[in-house]
């Protein structure tokens, strides 16, 4: 059978086909100029962003609710550096993401050529792999192993860097049928013997906590786990990453653990004497100071990857693997010991005990004064209230985000899109466009600070042209607010540089601008309406601007450097604080 | 004089750790494993690479520091790069290790017969000669080179290279397990 002959162009574009690709979301230039005309006859749509980063982070937030990969194509030189933000959120939480660039043609690479920049040099450490394609041949070979390994073992972003002249030249077309990369074999099931360990352990302990990470549902494990922690009736803890991993309505959960988490679920880690950890990391925002946490704690610590375990924490029982797997093969082994007449340790009064934090130290904050600023909080719990029950909740970073991780209620796995682990401000608004993508009959609401807002609001110019009607709920404070915290908190109230100015921007007549409708909301009475009509409105993005009270803090907090046990309850319950203990 | 040389120096706590690294022939292999050293503040004592008895595949002989690098972390995030095959950790009595220098050593009309005697003593070879210095070469344990340097130096050395240490286990006869070797974890 004599071959196709077709340009490397459009074998990228069939390849990206042959992936089920759906959506690209990107921008073109000189470099990537070959792929964009074969995309005129493809079916894959194409999403045209205003600025690099937030084709990046529209990728993300797709993959992050539908769990498939997302793809991101844009030029050479600024352009790729521009992805690179993208790229190091999408490795620092493990999102599923292949993004091409551009390349200045082979024979110009390292002439320092217009608009050409060392793309695999400067996101090697950002990515899971990367490549450069030097033959239009390598092309089919090169994107099949991208989207492997950016969706399997630990998922994480892939980017392809393709030269122009490599975009241009003909190559014989063809599939690959099989992978060949001998350095690459995540393993997925947990070792039978640590999985008995785990067992064993599970039903010896007395004041057992589920911590429960993003892994379980990069692993789509949520079920698996609503079983594994009904049959040992253990507390659970769902991470700022596992949001929604474990609903917020069952009576064994605790919330969110850590600098901001709640009291009740920081302290149960805090006095466990054993974590089992599925897919969590240890990070420093749910530690707090290392050597101080969960000092009684035994640890089951399983993970897909590897070098997570001991990295942070040294595990008693470290199982490798992929999170549902190795639950499913945990509730197998914690049958087979209750079928030999094993009996799990009495955790009643461990429960009761969880039970006093609860109900001590409640999630608060101090009620609406009136003719004051509008409370944050009340705004996100009217919007949450108002919300269907399968919306998408995507924020920024800042306090905003840590009140809706706080204040919402996910009770589905896939409804809360956050950039935890790098913190990227400016992430919500494309995040949430990339989600509205993938579930166009979902609500989705994006929730952003005033800061974050200035940083990626052009991409609702994207939204309204592409017609990808996300709300955005501003919590605007005219501050960058954490950091005024901590300045509140731990630099003697000097607030150096974190006033953004009260009436400007004018966030009604910006989001006007861009195509969307735009409310403004300074009282109390005018939430709930607002809420109303932004909720009705689908044929266009929103933007409700609520102005909200900037002396607001985020509690309860551990600060910085300070063990778990220095958690800082709000101020109300400070009289209690010693019924922590 | 040759194998006894080599163990009679480190023998308590090993200051470095020995990797035999296995990676996919590729462009950019090097840079992938030496930055991650670079990023996660791991020091690398010596480096050495060339392709293996497979052409698809090249070894790095690693040498790290062992203090600011943690032998575990170190090959598990090694492991996470997806050209990386197999690693090795080659414990320093089980594996036998090489190294080749050159050096251009003063010699003048005075002392080049005892420069000279030196070379024959360790069973090096002088491969250029100049007026007053002669280029000497020497290969074998990294050990037995540190000594002959240090015997050089007396004659003053003009300009020296090492090549890094290159590494392979030791054959197993009569002990077992001489080699830790991982395969296939990676994420």
């Amino acid at each position: 059978m004599a071959s196709e002959q077709i340009t490397g162009a459009q074998a990228l574009i069939r390849s990206l086909e042959l992936e089920n690709v759906e959506v690209i979301f990107g921008l073109p230039g000189g470099c990537i100029l070959p792929a964009y005309d074969p995309l005129l006859e493809s079916k894959i749509r194409h999403i045209l962003v205003r600025h690099e980063q937030g084709a990046g982070h529209m990728a993300e937030g797709y993959a992050h609710v539908s769990g498939r990969p997302g793809v991101a194509m844009v030029t050479s030189g600024p352009a790729a550096t521009n992805m690179v933000t993208p790229l190091c959120d999408a490795y620092m939480d493990s999102i599923p993401m292949v993004c091409i660039t551009g390349q200045v043609s082979t024979t110009a690479i390292g002439t320092d050529a217009f608009q050409e920049c060392d793309t695999v040099g400067i996101t090697r450490s950002v990515t899971k792999h990367n490549e450069l394609i030097m033959s239009a041949q390598d092309i089919p070979r090169a994107v099949r192993e991208a989207f492997h390994i950016a969706t399997t073992g630990r998922p994480g972003p892939v980017l392809l860097d393709v030269p122009k002249d490599v975009l241009q030249n003909k190559m014989d077309w063809y599939w690959p049928e099989t992978l060949d990369l001998p350095g690459y074999n995540p393993v997925m099931h947990g070792d039978p013997a640590a999985i008995r360990k785990a067992a064993e352990l599970i039903m010896a302990s007395e004041r057992p906590v589920l911590y429960v990470g993003g892994g379980i549902l990069k692993a789509r494990a949520a079920e698996a786990l609503r079983e594994l922690a009904d049959m040992i009736d253990a507390p659970v803890v769902t991470t700022l990453m596992a949001r929604g991993a474990f609903p917020d309505s069952h009576p064994n959960c605790l919330g969110m653990p850590g600098m901001h988490g709640t009291a009740a679920a920081t302290t149960a880690m805090q006095k466990s004497d054993l974590l089992i950890n599925l897919g969590a990391r240890f990070d420093d925002r749910i530690t707090g100071k290392t050597s101080g946490f969960a000092p009684e704690a035994k640890i089951i610590h399983a993970d897909i990857d590897p070098a997570e375990q001991g990295k942070v924490r040294r595990p008693d029982v470290p199982i490798v693997g992929d999170c549902r797997l190795i639950i499913e093969e945990l509730i197998v082994a914690l049958r087979e010991l209750r079928g030999n007449g094993a009996v799990q340790a009495d955790i009643s009064a461990w429960k009761s005990r969880i039970s006093g934090w609860r109900e001590q130290f409640p999630l608060t904050y101090d009620p609406h004064v009136p003719g004051d600023k509008l409370k944050p909080q009340q705004c996100l719990q009217a919007l949450r209230d108002s919300a269907p029950a399968d919306t998408i909740l995507v924020s920024g970073v800042g306090q905003h985000q840590m009140w809706c991780s706080q204040f919402w209620r996910f009770d589905e796995p896939y409804t809360w899109v956050n950039s935890g682990g790098l913190g990227t401000m400016g992430f919500s608004i494309p995040a949430a466009i990339g989600a509205k993508v993938a579930f166009p009959d979902k609500t989705v609401w994006a929730i952003d600070g005033d800061g974050c807002f200035q940083m990626t609001a052009q991409e609702l110019v994207t939204a309204s042209i592409e017609k990808i009607p996300v709300k955005v709920g501003i919590l605007n404070n005219s501050y960058l607010g954490m950091v005024r915290q901590w300045q509140e908190m731990f630099y003697d109230e000097r607030y150096s540089e974190t006033e953004l100015g009260n009436e400007i921007p004018n966030f009604v007549k910006w989001a006007e601008a861009m195509g969307c409708v735009g409310i403004r909301v300074d009282s109390p009475e005018e939430v709930q309406p607002a809420i109303d009509l932004a909720n009705s409105i689908n044929d266009r993005p929103v933007v409700v601007d609520f102005r909200t009270d900037a002396s607001e803090n985020v509690f309860p907090m551990v600060p910085a450097g300070f063990s778990n046990d220095n958690l800082l309850v709000h101020p109300s319950q400070e009289a209690r604080r010693e019924f922590l203990r | 004089m040759t194998e006894n040389i080599e163990i009679y120096r480190n023998v308590g706590l090993p200051e470095h750790h020995i990797l035999s690294v296995l990676v996919e022939n590729k462009a950019g292999v090097l840079a992938r494993v030496a930055g991650l050293f670079a990023r996660r503040g791991y020091n690398i004592f010596s480096l050495a690479v060339a392709p293996s008895e497979n052409p698809r595949f090249s070894r790095i002989t690693i040498v790290a520091d062992a203090e600011s690098a943690p032998l575990e972390q170190v090959t598990k995030q090694l492991f996470k790069l997806i050209d990386v095959v197999e690693i090795k950790e080659l414990a320093q009595f089980d594996s036998v290790a090489r190294e080749l220098l050159l050096a251009t050593v003063s010699a003048t009309a005075a002392t080049r017969g005892q420069v000279t005697e030196l070379v024959t003593i360790f069973e090096g070879k002088i491969v250029a000669v100049g007026t007053d210095a002669l280029t000497v070469s020497l290969d074998g344990h990294p050990n037995k080179l540190d000594d002959f340097e240090e015997l050089l130096r007396v004659y003053g050395i003009v300009e020296l290279q090492r090549t890094g240490r290159i590494a392979l286990p030791k054959l197993v006869r009569e002990r077992n397990r001489v080699t830790q070797s991982t395969r296939g974890e990676a994420s």
